[in-house]
């Protein structure tokens, strides 16, 4: 029986000095963990149904007011929505971006696949603040694309619209998390079995057909794993609304970030955050039905471990 | 050389076109950084180094670099200290809250940053940990226990627990089984997680907003003195940050050895 071995183990795991071991290996970790996460998880919850007093600090006066605010202010409604907007772009585009990309290296390339590989991989090492900041002078009013037109005689005075706009910000996402999407989609390319694909040509089938029907359906999980590491991460984004996309194009993020700071709103702050937590574990479990790998020990994927 | 074929030829060209979107705004900062100006214009006239000897007079920035390091270097040993005992017990052992604490481990890398920010933010005042570089520390310890765990877990998970039973009939005490047996074969994924987490800390943003206090870690500073202009000394230090990175890469590349699976 191949499950013999397996009950074995575990019923050695109960003897005494085996459980004094785990208890060493596991107690650790595990206080530390309920201490400073899931009890601030928790903190968080109950703080979104206190109420705050004149100078805004948070009393423990039991209240439905800051959900009720949430859910009649069209604000965060608004917000919400626009956030959504703005990670389906992000992740489309991402998507869009990494299939030849990924596709061209893990098929067509032979010679330089090792360096093709570490060139997609570098970036998801390189500072976040840099790469926000390259799009930024690269954008600005007084940026170089702003220059290069100019030099060029294309535009003789600096075009204001790059910089502080919708599409600063989904630009500068897509360039920031497409390396996120690229790592699960090239694993998905290289995973699928080549003679399947030959089979494809040998029936018959034109590249298209096998792409579309060979290739891409076997590709999904990857697919799907890197569009909800751009979606997720989108969806908690604070700083590329503020850096690219100036004081008009806020996302909910930042509705969190301002209530938490200058509006000190601590209760209606908790709200949004509770919202966002929920938003993205029901997206999380959905997706992950259809694609076990995000967020599973094995791989240890994430916001950080992400397709590393 | 194959024959020209149209379909590889345009498939080739937008993964051409993907990889230059990728880099070239990275070429730009490390460009730039060299800019005898002040301002980022095209075409770039001459070549300086001054905003580099600006860096390192920057005390500000020294400042917050040498407090990014210190955190980088706590929070990495926290994660080590708790994650490789964690991995250890859920790879190795079955009890109750086993599952729970498996998915509990995993919550600071899948929920967004600033919910866990906000969160220890609300509550580490509570238990006498106001905002400070404490909270900050305590703060990366927590997301990096998740890293090495999930790191020196997923090796755990591939080495035959038969060689440590080999062990333990042999006679050995469970300690030298670990030293003997078990941190030789995950000796790569510690290292790789080490080096993971030291360059996450460094990068870390989102807890690190929420908890600082005063003194800023490197990408905070970096985004304080954005906020206040454009300045080419960002480029450089950004390029230095940027040159660091391939640095750890290519050490945690080294130190791996033939073992990629620990960076990857």
């Amino acid at each position: 029986m191949d499950t013999a071995p397996a009950a074995k183990a575990s019923d050695q795991a109960i003897t005494p000095p085996k459980r004094r071991a785990l208890l060493f290996l596991v107690l650790p970790p595990a206080l530390w963990l309920v201490c400073f996460l899931v009890i601030p998880y928790l903190s968080l919850f109950f703080q979104s149904f206190l109420s705050t007093n004149d100078i805004g600090d948070v009393v423990l006066e039991p209240t439905l007011d800051p959900w009720k605010s949430f859910f009649t202010k069209d604000l965060y409604r608004d917000t919400l929505l626009y956030t959504f907007k703005i990670a389906a772009m992000v992740t489309a585009l991402a998507v869009l971006c990494s299939v030849p990309l990924a596709y061209f290296i893990a098929f067509k390339v032979r010679r330089y696949k090792e360096l093709l590989y570490s060139l997609i991989i570098v970036p998801l090492w390189v500072s976040y603040i840099v790469r926000a900041y390259a799009w930024k002078i690269i954008l600005g009013r007084e940026g170089i694309l702003n220059s290069a037109l100019q030099w060029a005689k294309i535009t003789d005075a600096p075009v204001e619209a790059f910089l502080y706009s919708e599409w600063a910000i989904i630009l500068g996402l897509v360039h920031i998390y497409t390396p996120f999407v690229l790592m699960p989609v090239y694993t998905a390319f290289e995973q699928i079995p080549r003679p399947l694909v030959e089979a494809s040509k040998d029936l018959g089938a034109g590249r298209l057909t096998t792409f579309f029907r060979i290739v891409l359906p076997l590709s999904l999980p990857g697919l799907i794993a890197g569009g909800t590491f751009a979606f997720v991460l989108t969806l908690g984004d604070f700083l590329a609304p503020v850096l690219l996309g100036g004081t008009n194009n806020l996302m909910i993020s930042n509705v969190v970030q301002n209530l938490f700071g200058t509006s000190n709103d601590r209760p209606l702050g908790s709200v949004v955050g509770i919202v966002l937590l929920v938003v993205v574990v029901l997206l999380l479990e959905s997706t992950s039905r259809a694609e076990r790998a995000f967020a599973s020990l094995e791989t240890g994927r994430g916001r950080f471990g992400g397709a590393r | 050389m194959r024959r020209f074929d149209l379909p590889t030829f345009l498939v080739g060209s937008a993964a051409a076109a993907v990889l230059a979107f990728i880099y070239l705004p990275m070429v730009v900062v490390v460009v730039y950084s060299f800019n005898p100006e002040s301002v980022n214009v095209f075409p770039m006239r001459g070549f300086s180094l001054r905003w580099y000897q600006q860096l390192f007079e920057n005390d500000e920035l020294l400042a917050a670099l040498r407090i990014s390091v210190l955190i980088a270097l706590g929070g990495t040993a926290i994660g080590l200290l708790l994650g490789v005992p964690g991995a250890i017990a859920l790879a190795r052992h079955d009890f109750p809250g086993k599952r729970v604490l498996e998915r509990v481990v995993l919550l600071p890398l899948t929920l967004p940053g600033i919910v866990t920010g906000v969160a220890m933010l609300s509550f580490f005042p509570l238990i006498g940990v106001p905002v400070s570089l404490l909270a900050v520390l305590i703060g990366h310890g927590t997301f990096l226990i998740a890293i090495t765990l999930t790191q020196v877990y997923a090796r755990l998970k591939r080495l035959d627990p038969s060689l440590e039973e080999a062990s333990a009939d042999l006679g050995a005490p469970p300690l030298t089984t670990f030293r003997r047996v078990v941190l030789p074969n995950i000796k790569t994924a510690i290292i790789g997680s080490a080096l993971l987490s030291f360059t996450l800390s460094l990068d870390e943003i989102p807890v690190t907003f929420f908890l600082i206090a005063g003194d800023n870690t490197l990408p905070i500073q970096i985004w304080a003195m954005m906020r206040r202009g454009i300045s080419p000394e960002v480029n450089a230090i950004s390029t230095l940050v940027f040159a660091g990175s391939i640095a750890l890469i290519l050490l945690g590349t080294a130190l791996g050895g033939r073992d990629k699976e620990s960076l990857h």
